[in-house]
């Protein structure tokens, strides 16, 4: 498999199957969504990640043709959906809340979309089997939703929307009702079976880790745009604004000011700290620019002793202690009062050099793990 | 301790509904069940007492004739029936009317739906009778109706219209509409907007989507409201003397008869008797269909 058949953006002659242009969608004098352009390829995983009114599920139900544009087009395999009804859209959607016909059975369920096509009974019948055996739910094809649990249900409800074959799936928070446990077995589950269908998939999400488990690419949303779209790992590493940055994972943000501008480093003068942060690779910025450097918090690394590093060395008292299991989290007070996050990895069963409350200890990075960021 | 004067407290609440019916429904009900087994007299009241006490005999006298009268003569069983049919049209012709209204009513902005609401229960603060006399004007031969198609030229001769079938049934579907139109808004109210978007999603157009989703989910409510509408209905007296003839024949109207005209009290009792249980069947249904409305919310 070459680069291109795995990540189809990166092919300039690449046709995608989904294109939206200038979407916009207002609600009185909100826009909700805000002239969106947007290109997604066959079979991609694509994730719309936003906060509350960020208008991410209106994008997904105006996929869906449940809101009508104000502007703007959206075509789907070359075909514009203009003026094109929910009931004739190629389109299926998993809803939020599953939206499971209470008075049918599982089995009536998943057939509904077929039985609109006016299917042979015995097609119907085999594309039924089918479903219920990738989702597991052989047994239960004849329960109805109120006798199911909320992750069969969940099931329930992917299986009917992938019944009729769409050629694109909308999801709208897929997991969301699920607990912590079931979710994460559940995301694989899902990419599983996304990738034997091969159906185009476009998730709607609020939940950042949902999101960079499943997505092939993800789109950040807010206030109606999008603000910016790459592979999860590029969005947690190389988020292009603070918004990004902050949104996705956490993040310490130093603010400071551009004193040196080189071919392969650039310094950031920050006032706050009262010292000056060193960046070890060239950024396209001006001297005297205000920008910020986005340091992750496991990027950061803790110690009692000075290190030997000349730069990129704050000195803090640790103030909160928190322990995860996997990692630990500590809050360090500079004395310019800002406060860092830094999470450790626990390595080892026992800690031989714990780290108190109240010490003073010194923070570390090196020059290439922050990101610059100009707004 | 607390949990005692929970319970305690719970009792007394229910106590309130318990002597109510009691006292307006239990005692009147037991009267009415030994009238209808007693015999009709001339006298003040006009029966013979159910029991007497003579010298360390104790007669108990129950009269099982006026049951047995109910059934001798036609006049008692087809008025039942007629009963029954005029209940059940009437019960229809609302859901025919009510389902569109109920149906807008739910599917209106929210801030509207209270303003129609009110609108279909604005009738009610009317006089029940006021408004069952003014279709008496609006029906009569030279009433307000036929005096326009005559105008209009559409017909030559007024229309025989009050004093028939029609007129009742008009009148039981005017009456009765919002107990229809309440508990079935009340119904689809509560359906989830996303089982219709559901459904559209998955092909069906809006007609496919009402008739194997809308329709089949509004079942207890259609339910409800058609027995709200047809219970009351069966046991009418109002608008039948009033906008019905001297052959619409129901059982209201012959209770009454029998109980002010003919002063039979044991005969009306024992049609009362009979009434409650032809009902039992829809009220028990009723039930049934406001306890699966409840759990499909």
């Amino acid at each position: 498999m070459t680069e291109s058949d795995d990540q189809p953006w990166r092919d300039p002659n690449a046709q995608p199957f989904l294109r939206i242009k200038g979407l916009s969608k207002h609600f009185g004098s909100v826009a909700a969504v805000d002239k969106v352009s947007l290109d997604i390829y066959r079979g991609e995983l694509f994730c719309l990640l936003g906060g509350s009114g960020s208008g991410k599920s209106t994008l997904l139900r105006m996929l869906a043709g449940f809101e009508s544009a104000n502007a703007g087009s959206i075509e789907i395999d070359g075909q514009d959906m203009a003026g094109v009804p929910p009931y004739r859209r190629p389109v299926n959607m998993m809803f939020q809340s599953y939206a499971l016909f209470p008075h049918m059975t599982v089995a009536d369920n998943i057939a509904y979309g077929l039985r609109r096509d006016r299917l042979p009974r015995a097609d119907i019948a085999k594309r039924v089997d089918h479903l219920l055996a990738m989702v597991q739910l052989a047994d239960f094809a004849k329960r109805k939703p109120s006798q199911l649990s909320g992750g069969q249900r969940q099931r329930v409800a992917l299986a009917r929307a992938l019944a009729k074959g769409p050629k694109l799936l909308l999801l709208d928070e897929p997991l969301g009702a699920l607990d912590k446990k079931l979710r994460e077995e559940t995301q694989f589950e899902l990419m599983n079976i996304q990738e034997e269908t091969g159906v185009t998939f476009v998730v709607v999400t609020h939940d950042q880790e949902e999101a960079m488990t499943l997505a092939t690419r993800i789109g950040v949303m807010r206030d109606g745009e999008i603000v910016q779209v790459a592979t999860p790992r590029e969005v947690y590493e190389y988020p292009n604004s603070r918004f990004v940055a902050d949104f996705i994972g956490s993040v310490n943000l130093f603010e400071g000011v551009v004193s040196e501008d080189g071919e392969s480093h650039m310094r950031l003068d920050c006032a706050g700290l009262g010292t000056s942060l060193y960046v070890g690779h060239g950024v396209s910025c001006t001297l005297g620019q205000r920008m910020w450097l986005a340091l992750r918090p496991e990027k950061l690394r803790v110690s009692t002793e000075k290190p030997a590093q000349s730069h990129n060395v704050l000195q803090g008292v640790v103030e909160e202690i928190a322990y995860m299991g996997g990692s630990s989290m500590l809050r360090v007070r500079l004395p310019s009062g800002a406060q860092v996050q830094v999470t450790q990895a626990n390595l080892d069963r026992d800690d031989a050099h714990p780290v108190s409350w109240d010490e003073t200890v010194f923070l570390s990075w090196s020059d290439t793990a922050g990101v610059v960021l100009p707004s | 301790m607390t949990q005692g004067v929970v319970a305690r407290g719970r009792a007394w609440v229910a106590a309130v509904p318990g002597i109510w019916l009691l006292v307006f429904f239990l005692l009147p009900f037991l009267v009415v069940a030994k009238l209808s087994l007693s015999e009709a007299a001339i006298a003040r009241p006009p029966y013979l007492p159910l029991w007497e006490w003579d010298e360390d005999y104790l007669t108990i006298t129950l009269n099982l004739g006026n049951y047995r009268y109910l059934i001798e003569d036609a006049l008692y069983i087809n008025a039942f029936l007629e009963s029954l049919r005029i209940a059940s049209v009437s019960a229809l012709m609302c859901l025919l009317i009510g389902y569109p209204m109920a149906w807008c009513i739910a599917r209106a902005r929210p801030e509207r739906r209270n303003v129609l609401l009110t609108l279909v229960i604005l009738p009610f603060w009317t006089s029940f009778l006021l408004r069952v006399y003014a279709w008496i004007g609006l029906l009569k031969p030279n009433g307000v109706i036929n005096n326009m198609l005559i105008g209009a030229g559409l017909i030559d001769q007024p229309l025989t219209l009050l004093q028939t079938d029609f007129a009742v049934i008009l009148g039981i579907v005017y009456t009765y509409l919002p107990f229809l139109v309440l508990p079935l808004y009340a119904n689809l109210v509560k359906l989830d907007g996303a089982l219709f978007e559901a459904a559209e999603d998955l092909g069906a157009q809006p007609w496919q989507t009402f008739l194997t989703v809308t329709l089949p989910l509004s079942v207890p409510g259609m339910l409800a409201g058609c027995l709200l509408v047809f219970i009351p209905a069966v046991g009418e007296f109002v608008i039948p003397a009033l906008l019905g003839g001297a052959d619409t024949l129901m059982i209201g109207k012959v209770l009454w008869t029998e109980f002010f005209n003919n002063r039979d009290w044991p005969v009306a009792s024992a049609v009362a008797m009979v009434m409650l249980v032809v009902l039992v069947l829809p009220i028990m249904l009723l039930r049934n269909a406001q306890n699966s409305s409840e759990e499909l919310a």
